[in-house]
């Protein structure tokens, strides 16, 4: 898998363009077990990360990474804001200085994204947030190479897996046994972000 | 939905600036940001206090901006913490020199920020501390508590201890006194629409209510059948009161407070039993705090917070500002 930065590009304005479609789910979601903003909150911040990046040109992919996570960290607030922030913050380090990511170096990025949501967060494994979906997408790209739609698939089993788990972390970990038999709001918008990928990578294949 | 509002993007930044106009000689605000800040601030020879976390729980913060209390308050979205550049805003305009404390409640989004904005302003060279507040017993484990209303508390004491020109590990230690210290717990009888989402954060029947509801119209840990106010008063103290070991004479503060649509009559009648049960255990309320601190937007229901007071506690919330 080879990425340009026309196609990183293209993810961040199609995460936009998920997180505006699936605004409503998401703040139900949030509802159910946290406080009903989440889908307001993502939708806010890409937003204003897609009128960011999209008329801007770029050689360097960290460089437009670097501009989506100060995006995020500056305009999102909440838990999200600093979580996702991290994530691109991180994988921006990354990226730094290519204008082509392979297979291996876009793994690294994600690599270093889903240490930098672990290490703000504090959360782990199991926890019923984000990086129920973001750890198992890392480990398949490290065991198997990127693919974008692997990815995406992987994330949309991981997020509905989420529904059956307890929330040891956030604001869903104060209800308990309670936050069982709803889906994590945060794991289903990081689902968004790897389907994202999914499609603009295949558009661009074909 | 049904709120006096013009929209919903321009809810904080309209509020804000009603703040500050309408208090021009206490506020300032800071362009281009939701931050409001003392009209004479900084401060000089002061160490600076900020708080700051979502709207939606006014008078927190912004209400607690002023001489003997908060140097600034940095308002987030409703129930959303404030993002890292806008604290960061904050601890640069209201820094003399002596440093700044952060009081920061103990929600993931809140201590990721601060923290977040801790680091940019240390790179700038502020000196910056932060006292994390859990003061809400409904969670059990400890370290995974909600900061609530006795979050002002620490606004009140650790405010009064600044204005003397205590130094910042000073008054670090005592607003870190002031957390360890204090318990409350809450119950809704109605809950609250974040405007965002322009639905109820949760539903009760007319007959339910939620026992130890966090500030954010999130869920509680037990739904029961409405109860009179006092068996609801004594449900809250003795949770909160498990929770302290409080020796027979010991000194407290109490506060109740109301969620943002119950009316003062109610909290009265709560303050009633509360009283009169903290009296009934030998324990002395030296100070009672009834009104609205720290609201849910229009969440019906009360909490009610219980502070040790030792000498110096005492002293500083006795003398000081509320």
């Amino acid at each position: 898998m080879e990425l340009s930065a026309a196609v990183m590009k293209q993810w961040a304005l199609r995460i936009n363009e998920k997180m505006q479609e699936h605004k409503d789910k998401l703040s139900e979601l949030d509802q159910a077990i946290g406080d009903g903003d989440h889908g307001h909150n993502m939708a806010r911040g890409f937003r204003e990360v897609a009128n960011k990046v999209e008329d801007a040109s770029y050689d360097d992919i960290g460089a437009m990474y670097k501009d989506v996570a100060s995006t995020l960290i500056s305009k999102v607030g909440g838990a999200s804001g600093p979580l996702y922030g991290t994530a691109f913050l991180k994988a921006s380090n990354a990226w730094k200085g290519r204008d082509m990511l392979d297979s291996e170096a876009f793994t690294e990025g994600i690599e270093a994204a889903v240490g930098g949501i672990e290490t703000r967060g504090k959360a782990s494994l199991g926890d019923k947030t984000m990086l129920d979906v973001w750890i198992p997408v890392r480990d398949e790209m490290k065991e198997h190479g990127a693919d974008a739609e692997k990815a995406a698939k992987t994330a949309e089993k991981e997020a509905e897996a989420t529904i059956d788990k307890v929330a040891k972390k956030g604001r869903a970990s104060y209800l308990g046994e309670r936050s069982k038999g709803h889906m994590d709001p945060g794991a289903f918008s990081s689902q968004l972000v790897f389907e994202a990928l999914a499609e603009v990578y295949k558009e661009e294949a074909s | 939905m049904k709120k006096l509002i013009n929209g919903v993007d321009q809810i904080v930044s309209e509020m804000v600036e009603g703040l500050v106009a309408a208090h021009p000689d206490k506020l300032r605000l800071i362009e281009n940001t939701n931050v409001i800040v003392r009209a004479d601030a900084p401060v000089q020879g002061k160490v600076a206090l900020i708080s700051g976390g979502g709207s939606g729980h006014e008078p927190a913060h912004a209400g607690y901006v002023g001489e003997g209390l908060l140097d600034a308050a940095v308002s987030g979205e409703v129930f959303t913490s404030p993002t890292p550049d806008q604290v960061l805003e904050a601890i640069k305009a209201v820094d003399s020199g002596s440093g700044v404390l952060l009081i920061v409640k103990n929600y993931s989004g809140d201590v990721m920020n601060f923290d977040m904005a801790a680091d940019l302003a240390e790179a700038e060279d502020i000196t910056v501390k932060q006292v994390v507040i859990r003061d809400d017993v409904a969670i059990s484990n400890p370290d995974d508590r909600r900061g609530v209303a006795g979050t002002t508390l620490v606004h009140m004491i650790a405010g009064a201890a600044a204005a003397e020109g205590k130094s910042l590990d000073e008054v670090e230690a005592i607003a870190q006194g002031v957390a360890d210290n204090v318990r409350s717990m809450g119950v809704s009888l109605s809950p609250c629409t974040v405007p965002a989402s322009g639905k109820p954060g949760f539903t009760l029947d007319e007959n339910e209510m939620e026992i130890g509801t966090g500030i954010h119209g999130e869920q509680g840990v037990e739904r029961r059948e409405l109860m009179q106010a006092d068996a609801v008063t004594e449900e809250l103290v003795q949770h909160v009161l498990d929770d302290m070991h409080l020796n027979d004479g010991t000194d407290v503060a109490l506060m109740i407070n109301g969620q943002g649509a119950t009316p003062l009559m109610e909290l009265y009648i709560v303050a009633r039993k509360a009283i009169q049960l903290l009296k009934d255990r030998g324990i002395h309320v030296k100070k009672t705090f009834v009104g609205e601190y720290m609201t849910s937007l229009e969440m019906t229901g009360c909490s009610v917070t219980i502070l040790n007071l030792d000498e110096e506690r005492k002293r500083l919330l006795l003398s000081g500002r509320e």
